[in-house]
Order: structure tokens, then sequence, then C-alpha cells
């Protein structure tokens, strides 16, 4: 794998090769000493010019239990306007002999021009790029829905008919579009429930079912309901009136998440905003796999790293690329 | 200044015929020409056209000389064969009032390769919020008849309306860039299926279409004329089909990426295709097409928009909005109009020259070959293959969409008023004539 920038281009025996070391990496941390030498000597900096503390400390996790020496650099500025432009930080990076670079952008497609420009040799692996992707986010969220239901027989299983519901606010979400393409690569039906004004105007190429009905999503019975973090500052741009009537359409209430069958789960990327979409009953429940997504999130980074600087560069399958 | 003889041009790509150029003027066109000490070009197989004359240019002096200036502009445009260009105005300061528009005019007379015709502001600051001079502009030694805000739509609707009325007392008209600026806050990329897809905050085809429907309504109630600059999309084309059908004044502009290229290109993130207004679906190239052909779309033009390096080579969001395209357009036609059998070289002439000099009220410029007519004359060499490079492009900045891409036909040679700007494809560096005319300082 040479970068990982979406999951839209990753093909599912790509997406099945990443999940499946990350079963191996997951049983490494179990271990009484999980620190692997695999990396040992490669340098992995984690560039971030958005805060983000839980992805950037799962990433850092996940490169120090390889043994790679991890920079984290907090870039402020954006190009031009302001502060150092990203041609400039990715050749201080080249300079300093990046291996990897995880990038965290508000700018969608920052990534991909990061690792096409010619800047850097290293590998780049979008950590979250503007409303566009975050592809290792959606790749723990597939190992965390086939854990639960393969359990210890995980390895080589994909996601076929499994039923999954998005909800919230998939126009600005980047968790949203590569889940939508990650999940039905490997087989999952995808259902996206969204106020009208936060689904983007025209989804008719996703292979996705779109309904602006919570209630109706939840009576098909899905195998996992991913619940979206929704930001407040989006009710001033009038795409819904007010928390409380959003919190009644589109929220995980108790009431709601009692009509789930019992092996159904609930899934958050976090930070939850609790009340809002989810209520705590639904969060804290032994349904909720809120915790285990963070957990797996750690043994999925591992793979990527692991796949991207462990030898397989000049393997351009999938996108990989 | 050289007395010329052009042998064996194709005239607008029809008969062959020999030309005879003296003191600026088209003195005799036949068969068998010849004058004694004369300059000959050889122009056999190569398509004669009026001199281009391009009605959307950014030449960004005064201000932005870093991206380009007047005198590199001009050669682009010559190198793309036009002979005049009309000067946005969102220069620094602003091209809105009579001093600014005088030095741009001067500017483009002392360097030569093409006429310079300013364009106005129609608003102070082209903030949209006061008029500005337009009186003062017009009756200036420019004679500015074409106002726009260029890169800021006129939103207010009363605004616009004076404007449309009060350039009725010399002839003016309005070119509106139609961009609702409320429908399109943050935009990236046009709205869609691929805007969906890269996450790029979309900008709908309806901001553009809802102002050009309002603009054409103001037109009509005040009896005034309107120009919409580079319309991109099928409703637009639909919209202006509509009101010329209903007697309205309206002319209407594509330019030449709209004819060519969508927003599926966008998909690779490279800025080098962000442009206002954004690259359009497959089905609005086609319909734009279309309309240009069957004269719905009045014109070619550019919106030739140099920017420097740093604000391509960056994440898109953060980049700037254009592209340059004087050194391509007539390449570009060719491809996307004329090899697809939609239009002729006679039509060609139309739309990227005679139309364009009369919706700018240009004298000198868009006038037919003809005996006794100004000597502004492109040969175009339409047989040859090629790829576009950077080798192509002459102006100062490098922000082409067409870097790579094949494009047929090449410009051979630019006469700008009987000076020969550009002699078998190459920009002529020092121009051969040390009285550099322009059209307007001979005799006006």
């Amino acid at each position: 794998m040479r970068n990982l920038l979406d999951t839209r281009t990753l093909d599912r025996e790509s997406a099945l090769r990443i999940l499946d070391v990350a079963e191996d990496m997951s049983d490494t941390q179990t271990r009484e000493n999980r620190k692997l030498p695999t990396l040992r000597g490669k340098t992995v900096v984690n560039l971030f010019f958005e805060d983000s503390t839980r992805t950037r400390i799962s990433f850092e996790a996940a490169a120090k239990r390889l043994s790679a020496d991890v920079i984290n650099f907090a870039a402020k500025g954006s190009s031009v306007s302001k502060g150092e432009s990203l041609k400039d930080t990715a050749q201080t990076l080249q300079a300093m002999g990046a291996d990897a670079v995880v990038i965290r952008h508000h700018a969608s497609g920052a990534p991909r021009t990061l690792a096409t420009s010619g800047w850097i040799t290293a590998g780049v692996i979008n950590a979250g790029d503007g409303t566009h992707e975050h592809p290792t986010q959606a790749l723990l969220d597939a190992f965390t829905i086939r854990k639960r239901r393969f359990g210890a027989d995980s390895r080589g299983q994909d996601l076929s008919g499994i039923r999954v519901v998005i909800v919230g606010d998939v126009l600005h979400s980047r968790v949203a579009r590569s889940n939508v393409w990650l999940l039905t690569t490997l087989g999952a039906e995808v259902t996206l429930v969204s106020p009208p004004t936060l689904v983007p105007q025209n989804v008719s190429q996703w292979p996705v079912r779109v309904v602006y009905d919570l209630d109706e999503a939840l009576a098909d019975g899905p195998d996992a309901v991913m619940m979206l973090r929704i930001q407040l500052e989006r009710m001033n741009a009038a795409y819904f009136p007010s928390e409380r009537e959003y919190s009644r359409r589109w929220g995980l209430d108790a009431v709601r998440a009692a009509t789930l069958a019992d092996d159904s789960i609930v899934m958050h990327p976090g930070p939850m905003n609790r009340g809002l979409e989810i209520s705590a009953e639904a969060a804290d429940s032994p349904r909720s796999t809120v915790l285990e997504q963070v957990t797996n999130g750690v043994s999925v980074r591992m793979a990527v790293l692991y796949l991207l600087l462990a030898g397989e560069r000049d393997d351009e399958r999938g996108e990989g690329s | 200044m050289d007395t010329l003889v052009i042998t064996g041009a194709q005239l607008l790509g029809a008969d062959s015929a020999d030309i005879v150029v003296e003191n600026g003027i088209i003195a005799e066109i036949g068969s068998g020409l010849s004058r004694a000490g004369a300059r000959v070009i050889d122009a056999q197989g190569l398509v004669a056209l009026p001199g281009l004359v391009d009605l959307h240019t950014h030449l960004r002096e005064p201000g932005y000389e870093a991206s380009e200036t007047i005198l590199t502009g001009t050669r682009a445009a010559a190198s793309g064969g036009f002979t005049a260009v009309f000067a946005m105005p969102n220069t620094s300061p602003v091209a809105d009032s009579a001093g600014v528009v005088e030095q741009e005019l001067a500017l483009g007379e002392a360097a030569g390769y093409a006429t310079v015709q300013p364009i106005g502001a129609v608003t102070v600051g082209q903030k949209g919020e006061r008029l500005a001079e337009l009186g003062a502009m017009a009756t200036s030694r420019a004679k500015v008849r074409v106002f726009s805000d260029d890169g800021f739509c006129v939103f207010d609707p009363l605004i616009m309306r004076r404007a449309l009325e009060y350039v009725k007392s010399f002839g003016g008209v309005i070119a509106q860039h139609a961009q609702d600026p409320r429908l399109t806050e943050g935009a990236q990329m046009n709205e869609g299926v691929v805007s969906a897809e890269l996450g790029l905050a979309g900008w709908p085809a309806v901001a553009e279409e809802s102002i050009i429907a309002r603009d054409v309504l103001l037109a009509e109630h005040v009896g005034s004329r309107l120009h919409v600059c580079h319309l991109s999309t099928a409703g637009s084309v639909d919209i202006i089909r509509w009101a010329k059908k209903r007697g309205i004044d309206v002319t209407a502009e594509v330019t030449p990426h709209h004819l060519l290229l969508t927003d599926e290109l966008v998909r690779g993130y490279d800025a080098k295709y962000k442009v206002n207004p954004p690259l359009r679906r497959e089905e609005d190239v086609l319909a734009v097409r279309e309309g240009l052909a069957d004269g719905t779309i009045d014109i070619v033009a550019t919106d030739h928009a140099p920017h420097p390096s740093e604000n391509k080579a960056c994440e898109w969001q953060a980049a700037a909005n254009g592209m340059v395209g004087l050194e391509s357009a007539l390449r570009v036609v060719h491809q996307s109009m004329v090899q697809t059998g939609l239009i002729g070289w006679a039509d060609v002439a139309r739309v990227m020259s005679q139309a364009p000099a009369r919706i700018g009220l240009l004298d000198g410029h868009g006038t037919p070959l003809e005996a006794g007519q100004p000597a502004q004359i492109t040969l175009y060499d339409a047989s040859r293959e090629g790829t576009f490079t950077a080798a192509d492009l002459h102006g100062r900045s490098r922000n082409s969409p067409y870097l790579g891409r094949d494009l047929p036909g090449r410009v051979e040679w630019t006469i700008h008023h009987g000076v020969v700007t550009v002699e078998s494809g190459a920009v002529v560096e020092e121009l051969h004539s040390c009285d550099a005319p322009s059209g307007r300082r001979e005799g006006k």
C-alpha cells in the first residue's frame, strides 16, 4: 500500500487485508508486552492542521506500539492566506526524513494533494480531511461490526448482508462518506437517515438508501446503528430549527434504542453529544460499541502503518495509491 | 510600417485569396497580388480570421503584476490570435474611475500587441453599493462602454436596475457575473454527484440561473442592454433562449473551458481546475455548445485569469479561482465546436471577433476581411495536431488546465493593425514599428 487516502477507491481485497492484519495486531495487544519491534527506525509524523486529540493519540499509540518514532506536528496555518503553506510544511517533513505522514486537515482533498504533488516521498495516511473522508475511522467501524458478528472467526469475513443505518449530518461528515464506501464494498447494506438539509443534494450515485424518518429505518431491524456527531453551529445555518427538534426527530433516545433487536449494536465515532444525537441509555448500554471502537482504532491504525511501512510500499493495488 | 502581402490564405476557412496590407489597412483582396518591396507571408493552407476579440480578460495591472501585466497579457493575447482584449476592472485600484481606465488604455497602447479596451466597474470598488462614475469613464479617453463588477455579482436588484438604466445614456452595457452570493457561500465546485463524493461545498446551478432570470426581466422592464458573462449551465442557456425569443436585449458569453471540461476533472483535487463559475456536468457542456451553435450564446470569451503558482499549488479550498485562456482559446473552440461539426470558421469569426466587438462597441475590430477595413488578421493552421504545453504560454502565469492535453491547431500569424505580433507561431519580440499603432491612437 502506497498511501491510504480514501475508502472510495479501496477494493474489497485490500480492505479485508487491512482488517485481517488488524486482527493480528489486536491479538498482540492482549500480551503482557504489547510493543512490537516491526517499525523500529521508521519515523511517523502526525501532521494535524485541525485539533483532534482522539485521532492523534490513537495514531500515536499505534505507531509507538510498532516501535516507530513519532513526531507530532500541530500546524496552524492555512495555505497562502496565513501561515506556512502545505507545500512548505510538506517539504520540511521531507527534509526531516519522514517515512509516513498522518494528516488531518480542514480542507477536503488536502491529503491527496500532499500525496500527488511530488513534495514528499513519504506515504500519506488520511486522518480526516474536511468533509471528504476519514478512512481509518471507517476501517475501525467495519472491524468493530465484524468482530461483534463473528468474534474469533472474523478473519476473511466480509459484511455481506449486514444492515447498517447511519444517522445524522451526512452532508458534512467524512465518517459517513468513508463508511458508505467501505461498508458497501464489504457487502453491507447501508441506509442513511438525515434531515433533508443535511444530505448532499445529489447522492444518486451512492450505493445507499436515504430516508428522512429514523423510526422507519429502525423498524427494519438494522444490525448496526451508527450515530454521527451533530455540530451545533449547523443550527445557525438553517439546517435545522433547534437542538430540541433535531433530538426528537433524529436522536437515538432511550425509547428508540429499546426497539432495537438484542444483538444489534449502537456505534458512535465520538466525541458524543449526550442527550442530543444519542441518549445516555443508548451510549452506555451493552449494545454500545463506543469504547470498543476506540480500542479497535489502535489495532486498525497499527495495521495501516504496518502495511504502509513494512515493505509493501510498492504494492500499488487499489487505492492504496 | 511594412506593407504585407499574405498569399493563399483561406478566408474564413473557405476560398483561397491573397491579402495586401498597407498602412494598417487591408488594401486589396484578390488573387495573384503583389507589392514591390512588400513582406510576403506564405499563408497556404492557413485559415484567415478577423483578429480575435476577447470581451473578458484579466490583465491584473495595475496592482497584481506578479500574475500578469498589460504587456505580458497582450503578448499572450497575440499568441492566441487576439488583436483586442477587454480588461476586467478587478485590479488594484479597481478600475472604477476615469484615471485608472485611461492608465490601462495607455499601457496597452505602449505595449502594442493588442488593443486594450478597459471595462469599468459598475460600483465603487466593486462593492455593489454605489454606482461608480460610469459617465466619467464613458467620456474618458478610454471610451468605456462595458461595465462589470466581474468576480462579484451585482446582487442588489435595485443597484442592478439603476445601472442598466443609467448606461443607456451612452449606449453602455452591463456585463453581469451571475452568482447569488448567499447560495454560493463557501462554494468550491459544481454541486452534484462529484461534489457529494468529494466533500466540497456545492456551487449550485440555480445560483447562476436565478440571477440571469432576474436580470433579463430587469433588462426587459427598463429597456436596457444586458450582457451575461461566462454562463455555464444548461438552465442558463434555456433562460437566455427564452429571453431572446421574447425580444429582450441580452447577449451571452461562454468560456472555452466550459465548452470542453467537466467537473469530473475535480476528482484529483488539482486546483488548476478550480474556476468561477465552476466546471459543470457533461450535460451542461453539451448544452452550452448547442447554445453557441444556435446563436443563443453570442460569443466565446476567455475569462483569462492568471495566478501565481503558489495560489494553485495548495489544497483545493485555499486555491484561487481562475485559468489562463488567451493562448488556448481558439484551439479549444476548434476542438469543441469545429471538429465536432457544430460550427464552421465563419461562425468562429462571428463568436470570437465580430460579435464581441459589436457587444463592446469597439471600433476597428471585428470588421470583415475586406478591402478598406483595419488590418486585424489571424492566420491559423487548423491542420496541425499537437499537445498544449508550457511553451504555448506567453503570459506571466502558468495556470492553464490544458497543459499536456491534446489540442489541435496553432496560431501562425497575428496582425494587429497592420503590425505583425506573431510570426510563424512565435510572438514577435520587437514589434516591427516604432510607432506601434492601436485602434485608438490612429484618428481617435
